[in-house]
């Protein structure tokens, strides 16, 4: 492979003269970061932008980060990633699913460069994969939900229908039967992780359905604007703390913290000690925060939430503890019994008393 | 004082003028945006410009100007010939899909046989997809006068949506632990349009595009049918009298640019992309337009813009990581390379005139 060659030349070039800087200024650590949506996003991407940012403020001179925004998923991403290898990069974040394969086959092209691809499944020698336990955050909001509809109508607007998005509605779903059994949740699929017009729409259609609690698998400040104009709309925040629509309609959040990951896997490469690693982290490790529960909530149903959420990050409760049995009646979990990893990162079904069906 | 005139036929020397002062004035004012948001205009100008093509990494740089400019010139070509028809193909995103999809279900449904004419067969398919795909607005145009602009474009959206439904369901890998997205055709041998000379980015569908540039080239310039083509957008009661058939034109036109599409998204889905997944079209059908304008609609101009659009992307990329522009920047600079050429046709099709002083 000449071109594989050429680059191995390249890198190792490079190599040389990031070594014969270090000798004179001090080696910089160089970290790039491939963004899915503009760092404006107010969700995703907005948070490993923040990530980023704590990596800079952390290390100060010794480290350069590098990012490129709204880089669509396939070919595209995969010249992104090669040229910041190219150009010396260190360490490269990868932070949307739809870039696996690419960075795979980058990877495979500079041994010498670590990757990190976030919500995949693929590893290599120098790719690691990381996610974050989302759906410990939605049990928190199912407990809310439940507690707050008086339609007994929550809506849920998906993004795709992946298991990282059927895993978030399962759990949601459980905590908001457990405190009500009259609840029901409307979903719908906006087939977009961030489409503010295709977000607003969806939700005025839960809401003109029924729906007064809204929640959001999708990245828009959108559905929180469309539920303010409703009115008496609950709404929680998604990936980011969306603050600027407390205390209604949203009450509460999912805040994704890229940041204490991020400084650890590059003060890994510093030190020379970075591996391959598989990390899916939730609330006790801090990946995954809770916004501040504002008093649109009832006080009680603040404590239980709250009480929850301590619960769930000390590993006392886990979300998915049977008896469940799966939407078509099969039985699942048994009493006691936690869900596997591995189902959960491969969940394809909804668990009993969720009405309608997976889209295929 | 001037007046503006129009020209009783476009000026020839202005037809390929206004690109070229279009391009400098982007320049100018694009630089003038680059200075105002804190970045060197000259630097950032010269990573645009000049790096993807001579920089220290043009070695990789300019391999990825062909991948990338590949599917806008053949998609502009197919375009191109309607346009100088007066028929408005504005959705080839849409065939470009469905030629993918075409190709690619065809490869997936024989996976994992070996067939040495597998990547030729996913050719013609994809190319029927995409025709067909193009053909369905003809179709409602010649039989019941409907616009072909509106209904061209609203198949894009059915064409997404049919996208997101094979990626999650039918193509979806079985292998793929429930997660979207089909089997990686870049390792399946025989449906894999890899790149003919390794290093190269040369794959078939570059060999295509110039192909379809040579092609167009002599049929528009040496063809009845070129002839026929150029006067029907031109004259079309003049045509008609000269026995052009103006419903076949509609036919032959979308069908062609529809095929061309197809076979574009084809040879992106068995090379650089691999995968059919829910993100897969990144906009080529689109910008295919722009590139059919700013090459005149001549086939070698298409050629030139096509290298240009693909420069600007990849040279937007090197100033977003390397000096920090945002991407909205670089979106704003493409933006008015099609404002100014548009504002310079002006030239083309009119001309200032001093007025004659009247007599006092």
């Amino acid at each position: 492979m000449k071109l594989i060659k050429h680059l191995a030349t390249a890198t190792m070039a490079l190599g040389v003269a990031t070594g014969a800087m270090a000798a004179g200024h001090g080696e910089k650590t160089k970290v790039g970061f491939v963004y899915v949506g503009p760092v404006g996003d107010g969700g995703w991407t907005y948070e490993h932008n923040e990530g980023r940012l704590a990596v800079e403020e952390h290390f100060g001179d010794q480290v350069e980060t590098v990012f490129v925004e709204s880089v669509p998923e396939g070919p595209d991403s995969e010249r992104v990633m090669t040229q910041m290898a190219l150009e010396g990069a260190d360490l490269i974040f990868t932070t949307s699913f739809g870039y696996m394969d690419p960075t795979i086959n980058v990877a495979s092209k500079f041994p010498d460069v670590k990757f990190e691809h976030a919500t995949g499944y693929k590893t290599a020698d120098n790719v690691s994969v990381y996610s974050a336990r989302f759906y410990e955050g939605r049990a928190v909001q199912g407990l809310i939900a439940g507690n707050l509809t008086e339609s007994n109508i929550i809506g849920y607007i998906g993004s795709y229908p992946i298991p990282e998005v059927i895993r978030g509605i399962n759990s949601a779903y459980i905590q908001a039967k457990k405190v009500n059994p009259d609840v029901e949740f409307k979903i719908v699929w906006a087939y977009t992780w961030f489409d503010p017009a295709k977000e607003a729409d969806a939700a005025k259609v839960l809401i003109e359905q029924g729906a007064d609690v809204i929640l959001q698998h999708t990245d828009s400040t959108a559905p929180q604007a469309a539920a303010q104009e409703a009115g008496n709309v609950y709404t929680f925040g998604q990936a980011s703390d969306m603050i600027e629509y407390a205390p209604m309609p949203r009450v509460s959040s999912i805040i994704d913290n890229w940041a204490p990951y991020y400084i650890e896997r590059t003060q890994a490469v510093i030190d020379g000690t970075w591996e391959t690693a598989n990390t899916w982290d939730g609330i006790g490790a801090g990946m995954v925060g809770i916004g501040e529960i504002t008093d649109a909530v009832p006080a009680d149903v603040k404590e239980a939430a709250l009480a929850l959420k301590d619960a769930i990050a000390s590993g006392e409760v886990h979300p998915f503890t049977g008896p469940l049995n799966k939407q078509d009646g099969s039985a699942w979990l048994a009493e006691g019994e936690t869900a596997d990893d591995g189902t959960l990162a491969g969940m394809n079904f909804y668990v009993e008393g969720i009405t309608g069906e997976i889209p295929q | 004082m001037f007046k503006i005139e129009k020209r009783p036929i476009p000026s020839g020397k202005w037809n390929w003028g206004a690109p070229v002062v279009a391009v400098l004035l982007t320049m100018v004012f694009g630089g003038a945006l680059f200075a105002v948001l804190g970045v060197n205009p000259f630097l950032a100008l010269e990573k645009i410009f000049y790096e993807p093509l001579f920089g220290e990494y043009a070695f990789y740089y300019r391999p990825q100007l062909m991948v990338k400019a590949a599917p806008l010139i053949l998609i502009a070509i197919g375009l191109s010939l309607g346009f100088r028809a007066g028929i408005w193909n504005i959705g080839a995103e849409g065939q470009y899909i469905i030629g993918a999809l075409c190709g690619a279900g065809l490869a997936l449904a024989l996976y994992p046989m070996e067939l040495f004419i597998l990547l030729p067969l996913m050719v013609i398919a994809g190319a029927i997809g995409g025709a067909l795909w193009g053909l369905i607005p003809a179709v409602l145009k010649v039989r019941f006068g409907t616009n072909e602009i509106l209904v061209s474009l609203m198949l894009v959206y059915v064409a997404e949506q049919l996208l997101a439904s094979m990626a999650l369901g039918l193509m979806k890998n079985p292998e793929g632990m429930g997660f979207p997205g089909s089997r990686n055709l870049q390792q399946y041998p025989s449906a894999h349009n890899a790149e003919i000379i390794s290093g190269t980015g040369m794959h078939w569908g570059v060999v295509a595009a110039l192909i379809a540039v040579i092609f167009a080239y002599i049929v528009l310039s040496r063809h009845m049918f070129g002839f026929s083509l150029r006067m029907s957008g031109m004259a079309p009661r003049a045509a008609r009298f000269a026995g052009v058939n103006p419903t076949r034109m509609v036919l032959i036109c979308m069908g062609i640019s529809g095929g061309l599409a197809g076979m574009a998204g084809l040879f992106e889905i068995a090379g650089p992309a691999g995968q059919v997944s829910i993100d897969f079209n990144v906009g080529y059908g689109f910008t295919a337009i722009i590139v059919a304008f700013l090459g005149r609609l001549n086939p070698i101009g298409i050629l030139l813009a096509g290298v240009l659009m693909a420069l600007t992307y990849i040279g937007g990329e090197i100033t977003q990581s390397q000096m920090g522009l945002p991407l909205a920047a670089i979106q704003v600079f493409q933006g008015m390379l099609l404002f100014f050429l548009l504002a310079m046709d002006l030239l083309t099709n009119y001309r200032f005139r001093p007025t004659a002083k009247e007599a006092a």
